[in-house]
């Protein structure tokens, strides 16, 4: 029983180390979020509020049903595996009511994006020196974006 | 592009780990070492260095509590840092690393210490008044029980907690190079040898830091040096300085040998941008000078005045070196292009919020905290006697 007495201030100590457990506890219950865990190792009510923000991209289904024309130009051509809204931007509003005017690209800018020289790049993607290969000029010029190859004699 | 050589990827032109990243290895490196070499002293009953244990105990808690500072500085978003403890998340190295540092912290430092200094904080209690006595009282948790028992079950404790301690510094500090070792996309630091080195480069750097701690605090108070004191721990340091060296050249050689598709583009930059961190500070002034210093105490007979003066040397380019080693591990690691094809270079800022200023701050806290520790808790044996008969004529 003395021997208890004098480890007495160890289980203050241990008792110190409970509180400190129970506290964290308490904060935990109040700071971690109710769905936390429900699906996996995060908030499962985020899947609910990421679904239910606003769609951006309608997807090339969508486009190709009343732009047919040009799905089978694209189609034929070197952009065939490059998607509609990958050039054009989101368009789900345009989709979704046709009146909506959707933005006129640059083609000064957009083709570079993709085509700039890069040594990180596979060296088989057709890519170019811009100021070499054009300086400046829209590639539009030349290119025909929904066909771009240029046949060997044809058409500037 | 700015400070960019050959071939670069994108991401890797800027360097997110900063000085602050260097700083937190190295900090938690003093703590790890001087626990260590209080914990050698205990288990092993080193009568010798019995001067510098209390001071190594406090110096690892002043580094400890600034330890996980520069971390905080470093992230975006400080205030999410505590999600680490709420969700844990088991593959997390930084996540199952913030446990081990609790653990240390509570678990092994503070309980030691307290076991230590229960009869002092006791005898503090009853001699001193107004607020300090209040701050003692807290601290004693409302137990004045000094009797011979009592003290017997701290010692009893307070050895087991230092045996279970040892691995916990191994661990804590073995993690630090854990996070670096196992990052297998790395060349630099992807190695099994990182957590080994940081442990015996940790233990290299905590000890010099008592030591030169010891020297200073001594000058400071005037009081003599214990010279079989600092001599046996000078001894310890340049025996596992010598472990640390070989371990470092065993990684080295081993890297040389092995000489992956890495090793001609890490070969370069050590050769050019790490060659004055990495081979001038590192490895000439922060390894071979101070081991050759401490070998030639070693094996000659020198006056104690030449020894001090040995001790500061080599304990300050030990300090050097290790930082050294830290940030050629950190900085070195992010300074390639994993094409292997460029480099990029890094520029510290001065007053950014990663910046020189608040490194410099960050090196000087822990020095401040350790020394309202020392007034709060007077490590010097000496002032045992005193403390008894104050409190024997104060008792009300
Ligand atoms: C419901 C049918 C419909 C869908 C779906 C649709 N569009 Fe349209 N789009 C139209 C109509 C109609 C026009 C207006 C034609 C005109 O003014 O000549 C138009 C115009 C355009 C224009 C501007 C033409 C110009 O002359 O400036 C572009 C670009 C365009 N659509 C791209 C797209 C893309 C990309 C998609 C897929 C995300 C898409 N559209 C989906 C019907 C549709
Ligand atoms: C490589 C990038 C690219 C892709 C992929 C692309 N477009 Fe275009 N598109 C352009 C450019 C550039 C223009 C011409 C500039 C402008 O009118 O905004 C254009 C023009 C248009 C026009 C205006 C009428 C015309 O013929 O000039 C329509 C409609 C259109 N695109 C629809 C589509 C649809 C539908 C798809 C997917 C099947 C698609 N585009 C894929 C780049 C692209
Ligand atoms: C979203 C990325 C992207 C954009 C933007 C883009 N392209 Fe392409 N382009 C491609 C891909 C992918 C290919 C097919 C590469 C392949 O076949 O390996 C390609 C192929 C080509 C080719 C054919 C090269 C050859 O092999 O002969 C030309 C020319 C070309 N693009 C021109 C353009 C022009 C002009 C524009 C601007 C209107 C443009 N591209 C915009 C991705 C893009
Ligand atoms: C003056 C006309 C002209 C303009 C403007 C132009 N091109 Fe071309 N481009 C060509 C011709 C012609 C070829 C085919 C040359 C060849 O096959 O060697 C070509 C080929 C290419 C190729 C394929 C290269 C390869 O290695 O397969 C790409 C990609 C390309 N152009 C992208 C662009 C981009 C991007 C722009 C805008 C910055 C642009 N072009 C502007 C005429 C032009």
């Amino acid at each position: 029983m003395s021997r208890f007495k004098d480890a007495g201030h160890l289980f203050r100590f241990a008792f110190l180390f409970v509180v400190a457990f129970a506290v964290f506890l308490v904060v935990r219950h109040f700071v971690v979020p109710r769905s936390f865990g429900e699906y996996g190792h995060y908030r499962g009510a985020a899947i609910g509020e990421i679904a239910a923000h606003p769609i951006h991209f309608a997807g090339h289904q969508a486009c190709e049903a009343c732009h047919a024309d040009i799905a089978d130009t694209k189609k034929a051509g070197k952009h065939a595996t490059v998607n509609c809204e990958a050039c054009h931007g989101p368009l789900a509003n345009h989709a979704a009511d046709p009146s909506i005017q959707p933005a006129k690209l640059d083609t000064a800018v957009l083709c570079i994006r993709c085509h700039a020289a890069s040594a990180a790049k596979p060296k088989d993607f057709p890519q170019v020196d811009a100021e070499q290969h054009s300086s400046g000029v829209a590639c539009e010029t030349c290119h025909q974006p929904h066909s771009p190859a240029i046949q060997a004699g044809g058409a500037k | 592009m700015s400070g960019v050589e050959g071939y670069m990827y994108p991401n890797e032109i800027t360097l997110y780990w900063s000085v602050l990243i260097v700083l937190y290895p190295y900090i938690t490196g003093l703590v790890a070492g001087a626990f260590i070499l209080a914990s050698l002293e205990r288990i092993f009953n080193v009568e010798a260095v019995k001067p510098t244990y209390r001071l190594a105990l406090l110096t690892a808690l002043s580094f400890l509590i600034v330890a996980p500072l520069p971390l905080q500085l470093h992230l975006g978003h400080p205030e999410r840092s505590p999600e680490m403890y709420f969700t844990p998340h088991a593959t997390s190295a930084m996540a199952m690393f913030g446990f081990v540092y609790l653990w240390y912290l509570m678990a092994v430092l503070v309980f030691e210490i307290w076991l230590d200094y229960r009869k002092d904080i006791v005898l503090l209690s009853q001699s001193t008044t107004g607020l300090k006595r209040i701050l003692y009282r807290i601290m004693t948790l409302g137990s004045s029980n000094i009797s011979p028992r009592s003290l017997a079950i701290d010692r009893k404790v307070g050895w087991i907690v230092t045996l279970v301690g040892i691995p916990s510094a191994f661990i804590l500090h073995g993690y630090v190079g854990f996070i670096f070792g196992s990052l297998k996309s790395n060349p630099w630091w992807d190695s099994p040898l990182m957590p080994v080195v940081f442990i015996f480069s940790a233990m290299v750097s905590g000890i010099a830091a008592v030591l030169l701690l010891y020297m200073l605090t001594a000058k400071l108070r005037n009081q003599p040096i214990d010279m079989p004191c600092v001599d046996t721990v000078a001894m310890y340091l340049f025996y596992i300085f010598i472990l640390d060296f070989s371990l470092e050249m065993l990684d080295l050689i081993h890297r040389i040998y092995e000489a992956d598709e890495s090793f001609r583009s890490l070969n370069f930059m050590v050769h050019t941008k790490l060659y004055f961190s990495q081979i001038v500070l590192q490895l000439c002034i922060g390894t071979l000078v101070p081991i050759l210093l401490l070998a030639i105490v070693q094996v000659t007979h020198l006056s104690a005045t030449i020894r001090k003066r040995i001790y500061v040397l080599s304990g300050c380019l030990v300090q050097v070196g290790v930082f050294a080693m830290r940030w050629n591990v950190v900085i070195g690691g992010q300074l390639f292009s994993k094409s292997f094809l460029g480099y990029t270079t890094y520029k510290v800022g001065l007053v950014t919020r990663e910046g020189l200023l608040v490194a410099i701050f960050l090196s000087i806290l822990p020095l401040a905290i350790l020394s309202g520790l020392l007034k709060l808790l007077p490590p010097w044996p000496k002032d045992e006697q005193n403390l008894v008969e104050a409190a024997a004529t104060h008792t009300p």
